[in-house]
């Protein structure tokens, strides 16, 4: 190793102690501010993509979809291209313009880390019937197989969520129960080597669901097509999506 | 002399082998190949970037404060390589994790600030950096290689074994990040030291 030259020892005045932290701190910040507005535009196409990809993917079946926010009276009117809201639901119509099902939103705690996912809700089948995960930083190996193992998929294939009578509930709750047990159409089947991970996604469905559906399908009707055929729609024009 | 300040890095003075530094990531993000490759050249330009800056404004800030500023000068670096590895790859990103930001605390970083580069000037700052940061990312990516190789049966995504092979979980764990560290310690040493 060389030998290093020594640190200057004089006593630094105040001004010159001030001077380089301030200056150094200006130069920071103007640097991450500028790094931050060159790459934002990208961050935003590509989290704006992966999202319309896992869309298409929840809903199979269809060829268009158009995004939705409630408004104060709880009515839902098609969403502006930069809302963030949290309760956003994406509608996803077929060729011929019927609805297919509609793309929800959820997240809750994992094994590691918050998990967010997106799942996709057949409104006539009152099921799940896809499910994405969007973030997550479960182990790899383990808790990341929710993602790609298809036994586990298979249980979102048509996971029923029905409403109750009254429509203010769901009939039976998600749950999860040991891999190879699943007896009900309302059941998950548990993955081996990510208990969990796999209890996670149960619960952050069952729990969504719960808060979610019944309100929302009280709305069904603010998702249907109104003024023109969402499958002619282009990409971009008033909202709408076509699948890739 | 000055290409000596560069290799010392990748073997002599590893940051990981030798120096046993930035402890944190090298157990954290070293269970797969990809995982690791793309944590240690996230480092590799952090030290670099921050090495060079810290030697050029070493007349200017005074050492009372300079370890304020040199965490400025890291953790803004750090950001510049979150964003960018956000603007590439989201999926990227997405399996880092939390661990982007933290290389703002990692030892080895602030250690050749502190040791080296506010001692010295650009050229050879920048040097000790480049050859620190392929000595940590070689050494990662050794632990990563071993790590997705034994505990997936795979390397970069690629399976290696027949699908009967069954993968030793454990490697993926963070027990595995210790055994595999243990085993490069004690190949490294023999290497360095035959008759130690």
């Amino acid at each position: 190793m060389s030998t290093p030259a020594p640190l200057p020892t004089a006593d630094p005045s105040a001004w010159s102690m001030a001077r380089a932290l301030v200056g150094v701190g200006l130069v920071c910040g103007l640097l991450i501010v500028f790094v931050y507005e060159a790459t934002r535009p990208t961050i935003e196409r590509a989290r704006a993509e992966a999202l319309r990809r896992a869309v298409f993917e929840v809903l199979p079946g269809a060829a268009s979809s158009q995004s939705f926010e409630p408004d104060e009276n709880g009515r839902y009117i098609p969403a502006g291209a930069n809302s963030s809201s949290e309760e956003i639901v994406h509608a996803g119509y077929d060729t011929d313009g019927r609805l297919v099902g509609l793309a929800l939103d959820a997240a809750g705690m994992g094994y590691q880390d918050v998990i967010r996912l997106l799942y996709g809700y057949a409104t006539e089948a009152e099921a799940i019937i896809g499910v994405q995960v969007l973030e997550s930083r479960e182990t790899p190996g383990l808790g990341d197989r929710v993602e790609s193992d298809p036994g586990f998929q298979a249980n979102f294939e048509r996971l029923d969520v029905s409403l109750a009578a009254d429509g203010q509930t769901i009939l039976h709750p998600i749950e999860v129960v040991k891999p190879g047990e699943k007896q009900h159409p309302w059941q998950i089947d548990g993955l081996t080597g990510a208990t969990i991970t796999s209890n996670a996604i149960g619960s952050i469905l069952r729990v969504s669901t719960l808060a979610r559906l019944p309100a929302i399908h009280a709305r069904l009707g603010d998702f249907e097509p109104k003024d023109s055929e969402p499958g002619d729609s282009e990409p971009g024009d008033s909202g709408k999506e076509v699948a890739p | 002399m000055n290409a000596d300040e560069f290799w010392k890095g990748l073997w002599r003075e590893n940051p990981i082998f030798v120096q046993v530094l930035g402890m944190c990531p090298a157990l954290a993000v070293s269970n797969t190949a990809r995982n690791a490759l793309a944590m240690g050249l996230a480092t590799l330009f952090v030290l670099v970037a921050s090495n060079a800056v810290v030697a050029l404004l070493r007349d200017f800030v005074p050492k009372q404060v300079r370890i304020a500023t040199f965490i400025l000068i890291i953790a803004t670096f750090v950001t510049v390589v979150d964003y960018t590895i956000q603007a590439v790859s989201l999926e990227l990103h997405r399996a880092l994790g939390a661990f982007i930001s933290l290389i703002v605390v990692n030892c080895l970083i602030l250690g050749r600030a502190e040791a080296f580069a506010s001692r010295n000037g650009i050229g050879r700052s920048i040097l000790d950096g480049a050859g620190m940061g392929l000595g940590f990312t070689l050494a990662l990516f050794c632990l990563g290689a071993v790590r997705e190789i034994l505990g997936s049966g795979s390397l970069f995504g690629v399976a290696l074994f027949h699908a009967e092979f069954q993968p030793w979980v454990i490697m993926l764990l963070p027990s595995g990040g210790f055994f595999t560290l243990a085993a490069w310690l004690m190949l490294f040493s023999r290497w360095r030291a035959p008759d130690a």
